[in-house]
């Protein structure tokens, strides 16, 4: 089967593009970009903050069970052009990774379908690929957990 | 469950992995097979077998009254890329997205 959502991160570059068709009209895919419920939605955390337009900016915030915050993340809108552009800045607090500066190109296909093209740009090199490793590294403690968890079963 | 059809799960487990080198030298085997090469109750392994396929890295194949097991090389060589999960982080949530944007219409 062919991926929906296609990467882009060549070797040595601190950049990456994200890729997908969607089947959906335009103003569908860019409402679910500005509108703070359907972000909450997809996130899956809190929408504390999101100003759709030029200067606005937006915070994100997911605590746990127990009220800790458990992620929580900033920006700044720079360009709004509504059904073609939104470019902002990206900040996950109290992590390594820095800002980074996202590029978002909204484009009709045929058929009422359209793509979304992501262009996010990192601090350095290092940051890109630790952003990219993220999810596998968790992937990893999360299997590690689950089995330790079993395992704390069985005894 | 999604948990249960994680590659990385399914990878953290030694008698899973066990279960992969065997097949990595020989192509196809009945589970029965697979089974005699441990010391582990047979429905273990069965159980790991279910895993290895629920996450596809494994593919059962009828051959007349036998179930052989295969490896699923286009699922072994996203493994070695370890941009798959990042890739695979954003698909699902753009799978949402689309899902929760063709029922906003209707819901106006």
């Amino acid at each position: 089967m062919e991926q929906k959502t296609k990467i882009h991160a060549e070797d040595g570059k601190q950049e990456l593009e994200i890729t997908r068709e969607f089947d959906l009209p335009l103003e569908l895919l860019f409402k679910a970009h500005i509108d703070p419920g359907i972000v909450a939605q997809v996130m899956g955390t809190k929408v504390l903050k999101l100003e759709s337009k030029k200067h606005g900016s937006y915070q994100l915030e997911t605590k746990d069970s127990k009220g800790n915050v458990i992620f929580r993340a900033n920006g700044v809108i720079h360009e709004f052009d509504p059904n073609k552009k939104i470019t902002r800045t990206f900040e996950m607090e109290n992590t390594p990774f820095g800002v980074q500066l996202e590029i978002y190109e909204f484009e009709p296909l045929t058929g009422g379908a359209s793509k979304l093209t992501m262009h996010v740009i990192y601090e350095s090199v290092a940051q890109r690929d630790q952003v990219l490793k993220l999810p596998f590294a968790q992937g990893i403690n999360m299997a590690h957990n689950r089995i330790q968890e079993i395992a704390g079963k069985l005894k | 469950m999604n948990l249960r059809r994680d590659v990385f799960q399914a990878l953290a487990d030694p008698t899973r992995r066990a279960i992969l080198l065997l097949l990595v030298a020989s192509p196809a085997m009945t589970a029965g097979a697979i089974a005699s090469n441990f010391d582990t109750a047979r429905p273990t392994v069965s159980k790991h077998l279910q895993i290895l396929t629920a996450c596809e890295l494994l593919h059962q194949a009828q051959n007349g009254r036998e179930v052989h097991y295969h490896l699923n090389p286009q699922k072994m060589k996203e493994i070695g890329d370890f941009i798959e999960p990042f890739r695979k982080m954003w698909e699902d949530r753009f799978d949402k997205l689309e899902t929760i944007m063709k029922k906003y219409p209707s819901k106006k």
